[in-house]
């Protein structure tokens, strides 16, 4: 049985694409058929952060339009032959699409695939009503700053408005020295305002950046976040990861409560 | 130490949950912080009028709360008046 899940946050800058992106590497590594669609038309990114930038022939629009079969548009990642991403269009714009198109997209690829994910453009507008329309499930996530959490409260609302399956939470660029030192709300205090259930929790890594820079998603490499989105992806398929800031060999919890000790 | 600490004599953690606490309250409610403002200085009035308060520490803000074992929480008023001397203005 398969499931599309849409990763969204409202605000921008927070990490959904490079969310989607391991998320999708990650489920792959795990032997899971993944399609990644990038629903951000007219700022698309999610090829980049994926290093298939130079593949591209057709796009979503395209699909949509009819201009080519799914098959032509999907582009097979480089190194899971699993993994494949749907990029996005980038000289049109959100109106190119409607929900009920977006619903239609997912539908069809249920037959090939365990896993439709879905990079949500930021906003709480058109791009994002065609993102959420066709999922089961959505991850939201957040960064421990106060206006990254305001704009997934607002994101969280919309999303039980519309009677989403599941809401999950996902923090991402935790730092666990900031948190130590109060200068940093932690992962239950965002989990306690919020009021949805955690997925996981991404420590502040630049391993990102390069990763990033080259177009190679970390998820599984050893790496904090690499191991950190590798737990979120055994967490979707249904494994008992206790939480923890890996790289840090202690669970988010026991070091903070422990430090409180000592103090 | 360092200088935000300085200037509010909180840790910044803590300052950023009780701003979000009371911001998603009044988001989710539509009401402004200067909405807040011009029901506490009603409120100071008409108390001011029986006792005698402190009108600079009266704290007047949103919160949720769970009535009458209700399951939802729902937004509730809440006000803290410090009173200087209780004993009525001789209204009486």
């Amino acid at each position: 049985m398969s499931e599309v899940i849409v990763i969204t946050s409202g605000k921008g800058g927070v990490g959904k694409t490079t969310t989607s992106a391991n998320i999708g590497t990650g489920l792959a590594m795990l032997g899971m058929r993944v399609a990644l669609i990038d629903t951000d038309i007219g700022l698309r990114n999610l090829d980049v952060v994926m290093g298939l930038e130079n593949r591209i022939v057709y796009n979503l629009v395209d699909v949509v339009e009819g201009n080519c079969r799914m098959k032509q548009a999907l582009i097979r990642d480089k190194r899971y032959p699993n993994l494949y991403l749907l990029p996005s269009a980038q000289t049109r714009d959100k109106s190119a699409v409607n929900p009920e198109q977006m619903i239609k997209l997912t539908e069809d690829l249920k037959d090939d695939f365990d896993y439709i994910l879905l990079d949500c453009p930021a906003g709480i507008e058109q791009g994002f009503r065609n993102a959420i329309a066709g999922a089961d499930r959505a991850l939201v996530v957040t960064t421990p700053e106060v206006s990254a959490i305001r704009d997934a409260d607002r994101i969280i609302g919309l999303l039980e408005a519309k009677d989403m399956g599941q809401i999950q939470l996902i923090v991402n660029r935790v730092r666990t020295d900031m948190v130590r030192r109060g200068d940093m709300m932690s992962v239950d205090d965002v989990m306690d305002i919020l009021a949805v259930p955690l997925l996981g929790a991404i420590p502040d890594d630049e391993s990102i950046v390069v990763s990033t820079n080259q177009g190679e998603p970390l998820a599984g490499t050893d790496t904090p976040s690499g191991q950190a989105y590798l737990d979120i992806c055994k967490r979707l398929l249904g494994e008992e990861i206790p939480l923890s800031l890996p790289g840090t060999g202690r669970g988010l919890l026991s070091r903070i409560t422990g430090l409180l000790k000592r103090a | 130490m360092n200088p935000v600490r300085r200037v509010f004599g909180r840790r910044s953690g803590e300052i950023a949950r009780k701003r979000l606490k009371l911001l998603l309250v009044a988001d989710k409610t539509n009401c402004s912080p200067e909405f807040l403002e011009m029901i506490k200085d009603d409120i100071l009035q008409v108390v001011s009028k029986y006792v005698d308060i402190d009108a600079g520490e009266i704290e007047v803000g949103l919160t949720k709360a769970f009535f009458c074992g209700s399951l939802e929480s729902v937004p509730a008023l809440y006000t803290n008046i410090p009173i200087r001397c209780l004993s009525y203005k001789g209204i009486i």
